[in-house]
């Protein structure tokens, strides 16, 4: 998970295998004729060892790790104190920690909603005027900032947003000098700078996604609604929104990970600053762990994200799976 | 059926304004590139005397050449060694169906949920324990745990289609499991495992986070570690900056350009397919 992209683009859809399913008990069946071969069991259980070993060390333990140290101050190097649940009330206690989920669900509005409905917006354009060409120029287009690093796009926009960056350049243009600022560096502006970002970034994605879906609707339905001499949006909500239903869900599920875990951008455009104006989870776990050794409390930040993240996800996840 | 000019031009002109707003923020740090060193040039405007040395000396003081040796071993250690650990667990898992695998899978595609950031801070008091901390397998050996979820989850995909004619041909022929996985399966399965591939890499060139905190020294890092190392030096001189983002991101859109295809499906069907 690499933010990002999706980044890390991380990403998520649990399964259901219904597909082919019959097929496949008949293939166990003769694989594995009863009980009696185990010996195809093992086998099998050794190709998943590696994978699994790896996950284990690397990702399970970690996370178990993260846990444990949530229970305790420690400072690092010196003894550990149990102190219980303790850290968890300073984090809802302590209005800069707590503040930091907020900031969390301030940034799924620019990471996740903004692209998820422009990139509905823009996927539905594109398939109904533009389907050859120009359209996947266009789509290619959109998709470039979902492959570079995310600390190149915080870098780029960190430079855009500055005084004498483009985004001013172009306000001035157009006779807006009064709003002209260090855009990054305004406690009322830094957030949402930092959401244009995501956007910047997560719109390719979305579109992307939610083009493949329509191009899966069948054509039929928008014939016979532009017989009906249907417009953009007529069709827009009554075929396009309600069909792409399980790919918009998808696309939340991305996006909003994306959000939540975001660190890449923040740290690199703002560090969280002004003041504490952009500091998200992720940033502050890193603060409070390595500049102010206090890992109790970032491990009890990182278990609540983690915990916050599934919370988000699984009502989107069922929401959008109802449908199919 | 027909759809009227206004209309169009409209969405046209909708469409063109979303490129250009995702295109501009690239000429921008271009055109800031070619101004002279030290200076801090308007966002955008073309430079009197184009400095194009500004890249070589972005080359020069951020070591760029031992960054890129850097990366290059990373992804190459990273890379194909989840590919092929991954696809053998979702072989046994989307194909064996060995008993179990109900449970594996939930115990991997909960793995996609979750934040580096969520880690980050036992990893690195593990990897001082066993004494990677600060080399690049310190990036390597997590990375590698971090990726199964999403590669044993996408091959996973690959398999549960597979006809099992053919499998049941192979043992029929008297083949063992890994003859079966090697020899026939692994083969069928190049396409997915290549998408899978280029993902990998270009998230494991990207990668920040674990290189910001496992590794001090940049040119043990991934590029994007590296860059962002390279800001913390450079941040005021802007020009040189915006020159070494560019080398850094380049080779990210080249490899976009290439494998188009392939990295637009991976990263689709990984998130839709199951």
């Amino acid at each position: 998970m690499n933010e990002s992209r999706v980044t890390m683009p991380v990403i998520t859809k649990p399964t259901n295998t219904a597909d082919n399913g019959t097929e496949a008990t008949t293939l166990t069946r003769r694989l594995l004729p009863n009980k009696k071969d185990r010996r195809g069991a093992i086998i099998g259980w050794l190709f998943t060892m590696p994978a699994l070993v790896m996950y284990a060390a690397f990702v399970i333990l970690p996370l178990l790790l993260s846990i444990y140290y949530s229970f305790f101050r420690w400072n690092g190097i010196g003894p550990m104190t149990w102190v219980g649940l303790k850290n968890y009330l300073t984090i809802l206690e302590v209005p800069n920690l707590l503040m930091t989920i907020v900031n969390a669900f301030k940034l799924v509005l620019f990471f996740s909603f903004i692209p998820v409905i422009l990139g509905l917006i823009v996927a539905s354009i594109i398939h109904r005027i533009a389907p050859g060409r120009f359209g996947s120029i266009t789509r290619t287009i959109l998709f470039l900032p979902q492959v570079i690093p995310l600390v190149a796009a915080g870098i780029i926009w960190g430079w855009l947003l500055a005084l004498p960056g483009l985004v001013n350049q172009i306000l001035e243009s157009v006779g807006l000098e009064t709003i002209v600022r260090a855009w990054l560096g305004d406690f009322d502006w830094a957030l949402p700078a930092v959401g244009l970002i995501g956007i910047w970034v997560l719109l390719g994605f979305c579109t992307v996604l939610l083009l493949t879906g329509i191009t899966k609707i069948d054509p039929a339905l928008y014939e016979s609604a532009r017989i009906d001499g249907a417009n953009w949006f007529e069709e827009f909500i009554s075929i396009t929104v309600p069909l792409l239903r399980y790919e918009i869900g998808v696309c939340l599920t991305v996006t909003v990970i994306n959000a939540l875990a975001a660190f890449d951008i923040v740290y690199v455009s703002t560090a969280g600053g002004p003041g504490n104006s952009t500091a998200v989870p992720g940033i502050q776990i890193y603060i409070l762990a390595f500049t102010e050794q206090r890992i109790g409390l970032a491990s009890a930040l990182a278990v609540l994200l983690m915990i916050l993240v599934l919370v988000v996800i699984l009502p989107i996840q069922r929401l959008s799976r109802e449908v199919k | 059926m027909k759809i009227g000019r206004g209309e169009l031009f409209s969405g046209r002109l909708f469409l063109i304004l979303l490129m250009a707003f995702t295109i501009l923020p690239f000429i921008s740090i271009f055109l800031t590139a070619l101004h002279p060193s030290g200076t801090v040039p308007s966002g955008f405007s073309w430079p009197e005397d184009p400095q194009w040395g500004n890249f070589v000396e972005a080359f020069k003081v951020a070591n760029m050449a031992k960054m890129l040796s850097s990366s290059a071993f990373i992804v190459i250690a990273v890379v194909p060694v989840s590919l092929v650990i991954a696809t053998m667990a979702a072989f046994a898992i989307g194909l064996l169906r060995i008993p179990g695998s109900r449970i594996l899978l939930m115990l991997f595609v909960f793995g996609l949920t979750l934040p580096f950031g969520g880690i980050i801070v036992p990893l690195y008091y593990l990897e001082r324990a066993i004494g990677i901390y600060n080399t690049r397998l310190a990036i390597v050996l997590p990375l590698i745990g971090l990726y199964m979820p999403f590669s044993v989850f996408w091959m996973r995909a690959h398999f549960i289609n597979m006809p099992s004619e053919i499998t049941e041909a192979a043992l029929i022929d008297g083949a063992s499991t890994w003859d079966l996985f090697w020899q026939i399966h692994r083969p069928l399965a190049r396409a997915p495992m290549t998408s899978l591939g280029i993902l990998m890499s270009v998230w494991t060139w990207n990668q920040f986070l674990l290189a910001l905190v496992l590794v001090e020294d940049p040119s043990q890092r991934t590029m994007a570690g590296a860059l962002g190392a390279f800001q913390g030096h450079y941040a005021t001189d802007v020009p040189l900056l915006c020159a070494g983002t560019i080398l850094i991101l380049v080779p990210t859109l080249i490899i976009f350009v290439l494998f188009q295809r392939q990295i637009i499906t991976a990263l689709l069907q990984g998130s839709v397919k199951g």
